[in-house]
């Protein structure tokens, strides 16, 4: 019984000290934000291969996923007669849920444990050492370009998302089964508020863009400088990834819908 | 604050410790300036560690480390930053950024700490890859280059703001005998021509002492013996001796800590059963 409370003691306080030791990670990689301003270009480069590199996945991604809610959600509506509605149904579950969690997702597994790898390769090959060497800081760097990336990129991903599962949608719905293309238009157009629905389907996709980015690169810049330890670090960002987002949607969904 | 006549890196009962390991107890050493100074040690006894203490990537348990006057542990960042930009390190892989080709890594301490033109830049960087003969490899990826070749394109990055001191770290590891060549010929000709202190951590005991002023062999977290290369070849300390001529058995026992080999094979009783 001692060694078990023991045992659950340790684990609670190593649990305290990596979440304090991300979270001062985290503050010196804010303090570190301002010098973006004087070199933009890291940012576009980063940009670049966070967000625009991702874009193919996510938009695949959306258009099956947009399409597969079209027939699931037709299938139930017209027991009722209300198959015009298959728009609203498609678009209301695009921008407030799936759009942002799936994106989030996909982005955790392409572009996170990228992130990760990334840096854990940098600091394996001492890189990131270098770096430090030669007077250049790896937050100001590396780590805050990343972090910008990833908070503006996966907002922006996510609202394609919706956007491309919309469409595909609409070629199931209009062009497949035959629902009046105005009809799944205009009530989605007249069910979807801009505030309440696509402003904070936004928001969570910068929440997650956030953590799923602040997690990525924790994990890649604290890994062991190993092949083992870079690997572990990339599976690590996914799980906590993606647990992260799961727990948060649900916060969110709570406090905003 | 550059005397000459004083040390360029003071290390003063330094104490280092990595989890319950004793890494340094007590340490002692003095690098000199204007020469090439050889760290020795047997694998594990922290000399990497000591590079890196003394560029102020790990901050001691205890004791002071001056570099040109200034106490590293005390430096605020910027004050490192600045320490460090007279200061090249030369990693043992190399650590080139492999984003970027050969003559971007050069250029890139040259754009990031200063504005100058990029004609300049081009002219300094293809000054420095031409010293270490690499000015035909310039657009060349890391992953392109040999073992060798990467080593010779980061000293030309180490070189690149002109600074005080370079400490190599296992300079020679995994190097063919022309490639050793080239990095012998350079570092020496580098530290001559240029003025430079050279700090060198090594095994390849026979390489780094021909062109070594200066000599420090550390074991179990302290000085065993320093002086030039001459002066550690006549040492009398039995374990001296062991170390520079890697003799199998010694003062370190070929065998690890272990029962009587006797008693173990025959057990108790006395017999084979």
């Amino acid at each position: 019984m001692v060694n078990f409370i023991e045992k659950f003691g340790g684990w609670w306080l190593d649990l305290l000290v990596s979440l304090g030791n991300a979270t001062l990670f985290l503050a010196q990689m804010l303090s570190s934000l301002p010098s973006l301003l004087k070199r933009p270009s890291l940012l576009v480069k980063e940009m670049y291969s966070t967000g625009v590199m991702t874009l193919s996945i996510i938009l695949v991604s959306g258009l099956f996923v947009g399409m597969v809610l079209a027939l699931q959600g037709y299938n139930i509506l017209i027991d009722f007669g209300q198959e015009n509605r298959t728009g609203t149904l498609v678009a209301l579950t695009l921008v407030r849920e799936l759009g942002p969690v799936v994106t989030g997702l996909l982005f955790a597994g392409r572009a996170g444990s990228a992130m990760t790898a990334e840096i854990g390769l940098m600091k394996a090959t001492e890189q990131l050492s270098g770096l430090e060497m030669m007077a250049v800081d790896p937050f100001k760097r590396v780590f805050a370009p990343r972090f910008v990336a990833g908070c503006l990129s996966l907002p922006m991903l996510a609202a394609m998302f919706s956007a491309v599962g919309a469409f595909g949608g609409y070629l199931l719905t209009v062009l497949v089964l035959g629902v009046d293309s105005s009809a799944y238009w205009s009530l989605m157009q007249l069910s979807v508020s801009f505030t309440a629905d696509v402003c904070n389907g936004l928001i969570k996709g910068a929440v997650f863009g956030f953590v799923v980015t602040w997690i990525a690169i924790y994990q890649g810049a604290e890994c062991i400088p190993t092949s083992e330890g870079v690997s572990s670090a990339t599976t690590r960002t996914v799980v906590y990834s993606s647990l992260a987002i799961l727990a948060l949607d649900f916060l969110l969904t709570a406090v905003m819908f | 604050m550059s005397d000459d006549s004083t040390a360029l890196v003071q290390i003063r009962d330094l104490h280092f410790s990595r989890g319950s390991k004793h890494i340094f107890r007590g340490l002692d050493v003095d690098i000199p300036r204007g020469k090439v100074t050889t760290i020795l040690g047997p694998s594990g006894t922290g000399k990497t560690t000591l590079l890196k203490l003394i560029g102020g990537q790990l901050k001691s348990d205890q004791g002071t480390i001056h570099v040109d006057g200034l106490e590293v542990g005390k430096l605020n960042r910027r004050d490192l930053y600045a320490l460090r930009k007279r200061m090249g390190m030369l990693f043992q892989s190399g650590a080139l950024l492999t984003d970027l080709s050969v003559f971007d890594n050069i250029a890139f301490p040259l754009r990031e700490h200063t504005d100058l033109p990029e004609n300049l830049i081009s002219h300094l960087v293809l000054m420095r890859l031409h010293a270490v003969g690499l000015r035909g490899a310039r657009d060349l990826a890391p992953a392109e280059l040999s073992g060798g070749m990467a080593r010779r394109a980061a000293l030309a990055r180490a070189l690149v703001f002109d600074p005080m001191m370079i400490m190599y770290d296992e300079p020679f590891t995994g190097q063919d005998p022309i490639s050793m060549g080239i990095l012998l010929a350079l570092i020496k000709t580098v530290n001559a021509a240029l003025g430079l202190t050279s700090l060198m951590v090594s095994h390849d005991l026979n390489e780094a002492l021909s062109i070594s002023d200066y000599a420090v062999i550390i074991s179990e977290g302290v000085v065993v013996e320093a002086g030039s290369p001459e002066q550690l070849r006549a040492s009398e300390s039995a374990w001296v001796q062991q170390f520079l001529q890697g003799k199998p058995d010694g003062p370190v026992p070929f065998q690890a800590a272990a029962p009587d080999y006797e008693t173990e094979l025959l057990g108790a009783s006395g017999g084979l059963h």
